[in-house]
């Protein structure tokens, strides 16, 4: 067996039974990169000199046996994660160089976990994006078919992941961010809770629908990776004080007597037929599993993509203020004056999508339409947020698609923002309720992979991972590789 | 003061916007140090700078500290507050916004009262205090067409306050702000310090004629840092406004600047700009919630305020409003006061001549000297011991001043003073009737003419017989003993 | 709902936004687009709906205790700055 195909749980043993060390585990992987990174461009940075010396350090504590069960494992960070003496660049031009100088929260964690740093993954800019297009560093080709994307904002660390260029990578998902790219690259990933994971260090797209997540093989590697990360930060004001369960004991819940929600509305027209097979046979093995289907409504979720294209955008162009060319960042040649320092560096530094996200969220809040969009959308925001409530008080947990179909190729959708948009159709519902959703792989279409994603109430993480690994306890779909990468 | 009178036909509106900056050790949003004067962006974290990730939490002083404005002014308190930002662009604010409260402010609708100089309370409504971050400072020295950017300031908590425009003149624009001035100092909330910005004031003004319904179209005027400019920028504004309307042109609602140097207001073009700030709820704070325990935890340490204090001075001490009202302009000043009676041994007119002197000669030397109240050279029992030998009729007042002067240019006592100088008042009769017999028969020629009904002489015996006792003769006792001397002979 | 070429331009103004000739060109369209896709959400009547502006309700704002814990880094922070001169960020001249 290989060592880059085993879980995070074989790699753990692999490395205290002294099967293998850290340095040698993670100089598998670099190997890996090395080979494969140039075609898929998923990673921005290597920290190859990083990597062997959180490596070397790892071995040291495994040798006095004062390991844990992350120590040594190598992981990617998504490049929107700031990280003290490496480059962070949100795959923008803006930060194109900048060196963060602190760690963010989720890294602070995962290195005090043991983790081996191997590098930052490529992704929209500034997360802004479903196809990892919009990166100013070019796009990430999807391991299952070069062609075609990897799916957004998080395509790098999917990528990395899909084709075991790292065991476990992190990601962020503000519309469907973690979740589309793991469903059409045919991994795992979970958004957990809004204020689950702190936020602190993570550069924001849309501070009231950012959530750090997990992206790896299977529900059990991301459930190992996720106990580190959460948690309460007193350095973020939204991040929840609140005790996190044992997310790896959580697994072995029992399925039976589970009541999975069908939602209604994500069944209805634009649903890739294929795709929706996939995802009916998904729920006629857990109904195998001894679980309960009930169909449900969320009559508003529909409007859930106008109305995040209010919310995220709103919230974007005020975030993204700061990057004026004063204090860090791209700053334009010779400036004329103060205006023209403003207006070109932004207007230079920032990449079409980023622009045009930011002129949306200007003119929503802008003086005379603010009640009309901003504040309208904070209305339905909590009628699809009731919506969800009551669905809940019905079922433990709703299940549905992940994305309306698998990868599309490259360049297929950059001309048309709204067609774009409506590929986070079934995710962003999550992130506008603050819920905590996963994507797992449940089939193909066409030789490319299917994601199914589970949606549950507010901190119940543990039960989510529990219900995604019942599945892939019956299925293989999270084990398959792609077979340039296997 | 008459250049300050409002021409007639006209009414003056002003309503003032006062940011105080909270005295807390560390700022609103980050645990940067809030000291005044640090080397340039040394006390600007990674929060202040707006780096990418920084994320805002909010200090509980600053609350607590506009809580404590809010339950000294009648205000409401807000049990649930939000914070918004205020999207623009300046070099000066880091995150290209300012987190300020806009929609639901800590503190609404209180008031406080406002003693004129013509002896008339006034009440001013307080129409709003909120909590915001204030921004950093621009140079321009030393720079060849470019400013530097000095971010220790950044965040620095600020309390806005927000008058209503109930002021009708420059005057009682001064008086508020000065009553607001003593409160947030008696409160400890603000340091005060107008010099290094700690309290600065924004004031809108606007006129209409006598009788007009709608208010005038007003200006807002920035950058006045000391009480006087505040009263000359306002009267210059007026002016202006008037002289406008009256040759027939328009106000632009406009932010002006005041020029000390040149004592007028002027346009800011690059504020000129309309601006559309964006406000929206900021998303990296929710919304502050107080219960009523907390704020009853706020309430326990409020201190005695200005009125109350004003009040009991009154009461206890037989002073006038208008001396009650100066003495408790300052809570250390009013202290001192107490501090005084307090030492001083117990006599009928003691409080309104402890009072004269604390506001008198102890005030005039500090001011000369430039000292704050807690570097003066009398202290308490100081001044209480002079005041002892004023009443016991020691000395005179004339010689007290004297004392006075010695005391705080030595730093001794008033008895060391007067015994060195050997200025004990001679109440002997005997010792000034023998003074005064003497000038009698040395100035027959004058003591004639006085008795032939010049009384003005009278005045030349008084300074006769106390230059013959050095200045040492009890003034009241030696008048008495001249006058039935002079007629008696 | 739909944006002209000088919509934009005042946008991009507001948003500090150099726009090259070809985004003037492109952007009323897109533009107008996400908000056609946005107007959706003025047939949903929304009339006594509280407005939502964070995803967990029922949370409060934590207060911090005011202690300085921040020490002066500022040779770090700006090495990520374009310009800087005696410890001050350097930017062409403010006109106040």
């Amino acid at each position: 067996m290989t060592l880059h195909t085993r879980s995070l749980a074989a790699l753990a043993l692999g490395l205290t039974a002294r099967e293998f060390s850290s340095v040698e585990l993670t100089q598998h992987f670099l190997d890996r990169i090395a080979a494969s990174n140039g075609a898929l461009n998923a990673f921005l940075t290597v920290t190859a000199e990083r990597a062997l010396s959180d490596a070397k350090r790892a071995d040291a504590l495994l040798a006095k046996n004062q390991g844990g069960a992350l120590t040594g494992i190598p992981i990617a960070h998504k490049d929107i994660f700031c990280t003290d003496g490496i480059q962070t660049t949100c795959a923008s031009k803006m930060l194109k160089g900048f060196v963060a100088p602190y760690d963010a929260a989720v890294v602070e964690r995962l290195t005090a976990a043991g983790t081996v740093l191997l590098g930052k993954t490529n992704m929209d800019e500034f997360a802004m994006g479903s196809s990892n297009e919009t990166s100013h560093f070019g796009p990430v080709k999807n391991p299952w078919d070069l062609a075609k994307v990897p799916g957004g904002s998080s395509g790098g660390s999917a990528a990395v992941v899909a084709a075991r260029l790292a065991p476990a990578a992190t990601g962020t998902d503000t519309g469907g961010s973690i979740r589309q790219p793991a469903a059409l690259t045919g991994i795992s990933g979970i958004k957990p809770t809004y204020g689950r994971v702190s936020r602190y260090g993570m550069i924001a797209f849309a501070s009231s629908l950012d959530q750090a997540g997990i992206m790896a093989a299977s529900a059990e590697d991301c459930a190992a990776l996720l106990a580190p990360m959460a948690g309460f930060d007193a350095r973020d004001s939204t991040s929840v004080e609140r005790a996190v369960p044992d997310y790896v004991a959580g697994l072995q819940q029992s399925l039976k007597g589970l009541k999975i929600g069908i939602l209604k509305e994500f069944f209805a027209e634009g649903l890739e037929a294929h795709t929706g097979a996939r995802v009916q046979a998904a729920i006629e093995e857990y109904r195998r599993l001894g679980a309960e289907i009930v169909e449900v409504s969320c009559p508003n979720l529909p409007l859930s993509v106008p109305t995040y294209y209010v919310v995220a955008p709103a919230e974007a162009s005020s975030n993204l203020s700061r990057f004026d060319g004063v204090r860090f960042g791209y700053r334009c040649e010779n400036p004329r004056d103060l205006l023209d320092l403003y207006k070109r560096s932004r207007g230079e530094g920032f990449g079409s999508e980023v622009k045009r996200r930011i002129m949306t969220g200007t003119y929503v809040l802008s003086a005379g339409y603010y009640d009309a969009y901003y504040l309208k959308a904070q209305k339905v925001r909590s009628l699809i947020t009731d919506d969800f409530k009551r669905a809940f008080s019905q079922v433990d947990v709703l299940l549905g698609p992940t994305a309306p179909g698998p990868a599309f190729a490259i360049g297929d959708k950059v001309d048309d923002p709204v067609t774009m948009y409506l590929n986070d159709i079934y995710t962003i519902g999550a992130n506008l309720a603050g819920l905590p959703a996963m994507s797992i792989p449940c089939g193909f279409v066409n030789e490319l992979p299917v994601g199914l994603q589970l949606i549950g109430p507010h901190f119940s993480e543990s039960q989510l991972l529990a219900v995604a690994h019942g599945y892939q306890q019956v299925t293989d779909f999270h084990s398959r590789v792609p077979a340039a990468y296997a | 003061m008459s250049e300050f009178i409002t021409p007639a036909g006209w009414e003056v509106v002003i309503g003032l916007e006062i940011h105080a900056q909270l005295a807390t050790r560390s700022k609103i949003f980050s645990g940067s140090a809030t000291a005044y004067g640090a080397m340039p962006n040394t006390q600007a974290s990674l929060v202040d700078l707006g780096y990418p990730g920084t994320l805002p939490v909010l200090n509980q002083e600053a609350v607590r500290m506009a809580v404590k404005f809010g339950l000294a002014t009648g205000s409401r308190v807000a049990d649930r507050s939000v914070f918004a930002r205020k999207n623009y662009f300046y070099p000066d604010l880091p995150k290209g916004y300012q987190i300020s409260q806009y929609e639901k402010p800590i503190v609404e609708k209180g008031s406080i009262d406002v003693l004129q100089e013509d002896g008339i309370t006034k009440r001013v409504g307080i129409t709003r205090a909120h909590l915001e971050e204030d921004a950093g400072k621009s140079m321009h020295e030393g720079l060849e067409n470019a400013s530097g950017i000095d971010l220790n300031r950044a965040g620095t908590p600020l309390l806005e306050i927000v008058s209503e425009p109930d002021m009708r003149s420059a005057r009682e624009a001064v008086a508020y702000l000065k009553k607001i001035h003593t409160l947030v100092r008696y409160l400890e909330i603000c340091d005060g310090n107008m010099q290094e910005g700690s309290f600065r004031c924004d004031a809108n003004v606007s006129v209409r004629r006598i009788g007009a319904e709608r208010l005038g179209t007003r200006c807002e005027i920035k950058n006045v840092n000391s009480f006087r400019y505040v009263e000359k920028a306002i009267h210059y504004e007026v002016i202006r406004q008037i002289d406008v309307l009256e040759s027939g042109g328009k106000i632009i609602q406009e932010t002006r600047l005041y020029d000390a140097a040149k004592d007028e207001t002027r346009s800011m073009r690059s504020k000129e700009e309309a601006n559309d700030y964006r406000y929206f709820p900021d998303p990296d704070l929710l919304p502050v919630v107080l219960d009523e325990a907390f704020i009853t935890s706020v309430r326990a340490t409020l201190p005695e305020l200005p009125d109350e204090k004003a009040a009991r001075f009154m009461a206890s001490y037989g002073l006038s409003a208008y001396d009650a009202a100066l003495l408790t302009a300052s809570r250390d000043v009013a202290a001192f006061y107490e501090a005084v009676v307090a030492a001083a041994k117990p006599d009928a007119g003691l409080a309104k001549l402890a009072a004269n002197w604390v506001m008198g000669d102890f005030s005039a030397f500090l001011n000369r000297d430039g000292l704050e109240l807690s570097a003066a050279k009398v202290s308490t029992s100081g001044l209480a011991g002079l005041l002892d030998r004023l009443s016991d009729q020691t000395i005179s007042g004339k010689i007290a001043k004297e004392v006075f002067e010695l005391m705080w240019a030595e730093g001794l006592s008033a008895d060391a003073v007067i015994e060195a100088k050997g200025w004990r008042q001679i109440t002997d009769t005997r010792a000034i009737e023998a003074a005064i017999d003497a000038v009698i028969a040395a100035n027959p020629e004058q003591l004639a003419d006085y008795r032939s009904g010049k009384d003005k002489l009278f005045g030349f015996f008084v300074g006769q017989a106390m230059k013959a006792t050095q200045g040492k003769a009890n003034p009241a006792q030696l008048n008495e003993l001249l006058k039935s001397k002079l007629a008696s002979h | 709902m739909s944006l002209t070429r000088k919509d934009v331009e005042g946008i991009a103004h507001l948003a500090r936004l150099q726009m090259t000739e070809a985004e003037l060109a492109a952007y009323p369209e897109s533009l107008s687009k996400i908000l056609t896709l946005v107007d959706q959400l003025n047939a949903v009547p929304t009339g006594v709906i509280e407005p939502m502006a964070h995803p967990l309700e029922g949370e409060i704002q934590r207060l911090r205790p005011d202690g300085v814990t921040e020490t002066d880094a500022h040779r770090k922070y700006q090495a990520n700055a374009p310009q800087v001169a005696s410890g001050l960020y350097v930017v062409p001249r403010v006109i106040e």
